[in-house]
């Protein structure tokens, strides 16, 4: 590697996640924890048992992105007759009905982007875990993008909430949230954690 | 001094212009983006967030008309509706990422940067904007919008959709709050909070 550049954890020096104050490591410190002089975060040189967590959160995120998908996300009562909606048939539903704006941004939101966390997140754990050295600014990139549109999967939620709320006619109309949402809610929450347990500087470790 | 928090990459910080933003050159993420009139423009739109907040609360969302019935719900009554269905944990959840975490974002950023202007501290301004910085991504109304706007579509072939008033409210309030926190400067928030607290534990 360059001579001229230095690695943080290899000058032990710690950086804070939270005010990115930049601190020398104390010696003799042992197992004791040692916090962040100026914002009092914990510090640490790496995201605590960062791959191995994140196996943790991708895997049960996977899982529960089966009944997500399988069981209705909401029930629809209209005049006696009940439908129920998974996140696909809304997608359909759209289609069919040749609304391909509305199509596209839940099916981004609710199927494209949950995907894409599963696969990047899986490589990223894989390519970090046998020791790669293969593209690491790509994957560095690569993890920023899922940091960063996790957060557009609520949507589907959002929409149930407002849907629910709004119509409440009794047997007449009404919209109920259905159990596939909480699966759903909990796949959106759990890859956000498996974002933030992830760290990027384990793939810069390899080159070393 | 400053390590890159995706690559760990060390960087001696050296002062830069307003407007200038540091970018790693080993794996490119933004190291720091100075911001300009950080402090002044952030408390600005943090005080109009407030309001704002306030009426997108407090008027109804979105209204739907069938026949002679008016249906009209808040966000609120979105979170209560779903708690009486049953489904807390997704009442509790719309609740945190639609209301709790951007009110507890514009009351944090009120507490510690107005005292700070005129270089005070109030008490426990380490925590709470700590505490803040951790809230952030869970903050999420730019989604709820889009969320609204899918609901309507959606909800169209049921009746006639009324906009309500706090919908336009809750369109601003997305735009002031995203530009607060794109025009908040941590590093120098961070910078003000660490030299308080050394002259206090001068005097």
């Amino acid at each position: 590697m360059n001579k001229d550049i230095v690695i943080a954890a290899q000058a032990s020096l710690l950086s804070c996640s939270i005010c990115h104050l930049v601190t020398r490591k104390p010696r003799n410190i042992g197992k004791g924890t040692i916090y962040c002089p100026r914002c009092g975060e914990r510090l640490h040189g790496r995201k605590p048992e960062s791959l191995s967590r994140t196996w943790a959160l991708v895997i049960s995120a996977i899982i529960f992105y089966i009944p997500a998908n399988v069981l209705p996300i909401m029930t629809v009562t209209s005049l006696g007759s009940v439908e129920s909606d998974t996140i696909i048939s809304g997608v359909i539903y759209f289609i069919k009905t040749g609304m391909w704006p509305i199509a596209l941004v839940i099916f981004v939101a609710s199927i494209f982007v949950p995907i894409l966390k599963f696969l990047i997140l899986l490589f990223l754990l894989i390519s970090t875990q046998v020791k790669s050295q293969w593209r690491p600014k790509e994957r560095t990139r690569l993890y920023r993008i899922i940091e960063s549109i996790g957060r557009w999967s609520m949507v589907d939620i959002f929409v149930v909430t407002l849907m629910a709320a709004l119509v409440k006619l009794g047997a007449l109309a009404d919209i109920e949230a259905a159990p596939g949402a909480i699966y759903f809610a909990a796949v959106v929450v759990i890859t956000i954690f498996a974002a933030m347990s992830f760290d990027p500087r384990l793939i810069w470790d390899n080159l070393e | 001094m400053i390590a890159c928090h995706d690559c760990d990459l060390v960087y001696r910080l050296r002062p830069m212009p307003e407007g200038a933003t540091a970018i790693c050159t080993r794996c490119g993420a933004i190291l720091y983006a100075h911001k300009k009139d950080s402090l002044d423009r952030t408390l600005a739109l943090v005080i109009a967030g407030l309001i704002l907040f306030f009426v997108s609360n407090m008027f109804p969302l979105l209204g739907m008309k069938d026949g002679s019935l008016i249906m009209e719900t808040t966000l609120i009554q979105g979170v209560t509706t779903l708690y009486n269905q049953g489904m807390t944990e997704l009442s509790l959840l719309v609740l945190t990422t639609c209301v709790l975490a951007p009110l507890i974002q514009i009351f944090g950023l009120l507490y510690v940067l107005s005292p700070l202007k005129y270089n005070r501290m109030a008490p426990l301004t380490v925590v709470i904007f700590r505490f803040i910085r951790k809230l952030q991504p869970w903050s999420m109304m730019e989604v709820f919008m889009l969320g609204i706007l899918v609901s309507i579509v959606k909800l169209a072939k049921m009746g006639s959709i009324i906009p309500g008033l706090s919908l336009y409210s809750f369109a601003a309030l997305i735009i002031v709050l995203a530009w607060a926190v794109s025009s908040l400067d941590p590093h120098i928030v961070w910078e003000k909070i660490e030299t308080r607290v050394k002259r206090k534990g001068r005097a």
